[in-house]
């Protein structure tokens, strides 16, 4: 089928409501240190390195990029499990960047997390009912005597069958005990879920059946999800907007089907470019931009535009020189690109 | 038709557990021909490791209750004493798995884990071992190779792991190489990177390759024939386009329509296979995917599917018919064109 992009796929914020969450110039350095009395500081990871963004009540923000891009530590960031070296971060209007005690851990339970690993996730001593209904325990929203009923009504809302109240991590599959993370993270009626690779450990047939319920719930309960994974075509195919991510900035951002059909920015199109097609011949006509090489270290990262080291496009003297700046092309994107890709460039008139 | 590389014949790989027997393999067979790259789909659970395990054997008589023939080269690999297999595995046969992280001995320097390969299969002195090493990992295109060679695998990235594990599998030039997941611990650029390296070295080797995976998508680009596993037996056999194009059996379709693909538009809802595959002690009678197939009818409840041929090439078992196979194929499954 053929995916057209017109102004209505893009799916505009709704610009009369403020965002959900406003992240100015987020920064966050990891310090890297020599000796063992006296610590001197010798350098920094700039693992997030200067982001702006918005996420919009009820959308899905997809974020995509290799390992090491600084992905997760955005993530974190946002929900204040590390704190950001510069920058500011808003939620609903109000600046929690430096937000401590009892209002952080009011500001959590509009927060959650679902994570990768749902083997290390879930703690094998704990029955399921305790961990998905700890979240109650610890902020008292609910009264003790109604936790196990609350938490049997989650278990049926994720597709958990309740009689499993008593059992361990260890007697569910995958799929299932990523459902166990997913009514955890849902027991608060969190506004934000931030997930963080929530299907790359599962097999496909399993991922879709995941992937749905979180469109569902979404539908349900109004959820806005920050949705993480370095798969292209599962983020693309959960959120309205995608933000590619490398080295700790953000190089382009554009509603799915946009960022589809005409990537600008030539890491975009490097992305798309190795993601396997389930189709022998559309493979075969895609255009291969093959990286070479490994991300950069983000202790010491390449000067001007940071991917000009592995860019196929890059010309210098500019690209190493002159850092791009993100701006605007087709409606609803932006790219940080000197020399950006022409239409169509990585997947060819083959959209019909 | 020349002669197959490998040919297994009825394999069953039954394990004795406390809670039952579990038939993990039940009754697999099919070749593989010289310079060809086989693709094996699955579910997790689905037999098609143990299968390859059993073949390469690292799953002995002494775990399992194994029957069928697996000949290699004209010999039966099951009836071979441990010392004739183990010249034959590394050498002729080797092996990639899906962790290059707990694969590779964190102690050990990399050039040396590949060197003590090449030592225990070839009369050469430690010298010679390490600069051959050195050219494997030349080959699998790791810069540097000398300074690498050198570091310990924590030295090394998800990518670069997966990089030296080839080289060792291929340091022995050997006939087959089976790789189990290759890439699913990787990222999509390094998967990249990786598969189109296995394609490179299987035309320079002139191996055959089989890549093991859940993923369909992974193997369009790179397989010549696919085979479908569910429950301990093949579902579905063909080459890629009779599987992509003309696919006979549910469980490839619900395989098929459970991927996200970047080419269908933003939102639209998948269609995943519903339920979780069975247990493999009490597998439903009749075709094991019949408690899970949309289309089931009563025949499929009582009578097992014989793996069938529609034309010389592709096979399937499934107890629709071929009209209706094509009819639903085309009118529900087809996403474009």
């Amino acid at each position: 089928m053929s995916v057209e992009v017109t102004e209505q796929v893009a799916p505009q914020p709704d610009a009369t409501q403020g965002p959900l969450v406003r992240l100015r110039g987020i920064k966050k350095y990891f310090p890297i240190t020599r000796g063992i009395i006296f610590q001197r500081r010798v350098g920094n990871v700039h693992a997030v390195d200067g982001i702006d963004l918005d996420i919009y009540p009820g959308e899905t923000v997809g974020l995509v990029g290799e390992t090491g891009c600084g992905k997760s530590t955005l993530a974190r960031v946002i929900m204040r499990l590390y704190d950001a070296t510069d920058g500011s971060i808003e939620f609903e209007g109000r600046d929690i960047t430096r937000l401590k005690g009892k209002a952080l851990r009011e500001l959590r339970r509009n927060m959650q997390m679902i994570f990768q690993d749902p083997f290390a996730s879930l703690n094998p001593r704990k029955t399921v009912g305790s961990i998905i209904g700890a979240p109650y325990r610890l902020h008292g929203t609910v009264p003790r005597n109604k936790i196990k009923s609350e938490v049997q009504q989650l278990m049926e809302l994720v597709g958990l069958s309740p009689e499993h109240y008593n059992r361990y991590p260890h007697e569910f599959s995958g799929g299932q005990r990523q459902r166990i993370g997913v009514a955890r993270s849902l027991a608060l009626r969190p506004k934000l879920i931030v997930c963080d690779e929530p299907v790359s450990a599962l097999d496909v047939s399993v991922q879709a059946q995941i992937l749905n319920l979180l469109e569902d719930l979404q539908d349900e309960f109004n959820l806005t999800y920050l949705f993480i994974a370095h798969d292209l075509s599962v983020v693309k195919h959960v959120s309205d907007r995608v933000s590619v991510m490398y080295l700790g900035k953000i190089v382009e951002m554009a509603p799915g089907d946009t960022l589809y059909m005409d990537p600008k920015h030539p890491y975009t199109g490097a992305l798309l470019s190795a993601v396997p097609i389930p189709d022998p011949d559309l493979a075969e006509s895609k255009k291969r931009i093959i990286l070479e090489g490994d991300v950069p270290s983000p202790i010491d990262p390449p000067s001007g535009c940071r991917f000009h080291p592995r860019c196929p496009n890059a010309q210098l003297p500019k690209c190493s020189e002159e850092e791009p700046e993100l701006r605007p092309f087709h409606p609803g994107q932006v790219a940080a690109c000197h020399f950006p890709l022409e239409d169509r460039a990585v997947i060819g008139a083959t959209g019909g | 038709m020349p002669e197959p590389l490998l040919e297994v014949k009825d394999l069953r790989v039954h394990f004795p557990t406390e809670d039952g027997l579990v038939k993990a393999v039940d009754g697999v067979s099919f070749s593989l021909q010289p310079g060809e790259t086989l693709g094996v789909v699955g579910e997790s659970g689905s037999g098609k490791s143990v299968t390859f395990l059993t073949v390469m054997g690292l799953i002995t008589s002494s775990q399992a209750v194994i029957e069928g023939e697996v000949i290699f080269q004209g010999q039966d690999l099951l009836k071979l004493p441990k010392d004739e297999m183990r010249n034959i595995r590394g050498s002729k046969i080797s092996m990639i798995f899906q962790d290059p992280m707990t694969s590779l001995h964190p102690f050990y320097k990399v050039g040396y884990q590949i060197a003590e390969a090449i030592r225990t299969h070839q009369d050469v002195g430690k010298k010679e071992a390490h600069d051959q090493s050195v050219e494997m990992l030349r080959r699998v295109g790791i810069p540097k190779p000398e300074e690498r060679a050198d570091q310990y695998p924590h030295e090394f990235s998800g990518g670069m792991r997966q990089r030296a594990m080839i080289a060792m599998a291929l340091s022995l030039n050997p006939d087959m190489l089976i790789a189990d997941e290759p890439t699913t611990a990787l990222d999509v650029t390094v998967q990249a990177q990786i598969l189109d390296l296995v394609d490179r070295l299987r035309a320079e080797f002139n191996a055959s390759v089989v890549i093991i995976t859940h993923d369909l998508g992974v193997v369009a680009e790179h397989c010549d024939d696919i085979q479908v596993m569910y429950a301990g037996k093949i579902v579905e056999f063909g080459d890629r386009r009779d599987i992509y194009y003309g696919s006979h059996h549910p469980y490839t379709w619900g395989l098929l329509r459970s991927i996200s693909r970047l080419d269908s538009a933003s939102k639209e809802r998948l269609q995943p296979i519903k339920g979780l595959p069975p247990s493999l002690i009490y597998v439903p009678p009749g075709c094991a995917f019949h408690p899970r197939c949309p289309y089931v009818f009563d025949r499929c409840r009582t009578e097992i599917p014989r793996l069938l041929p529609t034309d010389g090439h592709h096979a399937s078992a499934c107890h629709l018919t071929l009209a209706d196979k094509e009819r639903i194929f085309q009118g529900e499954v087809v996403v474009r064109r």
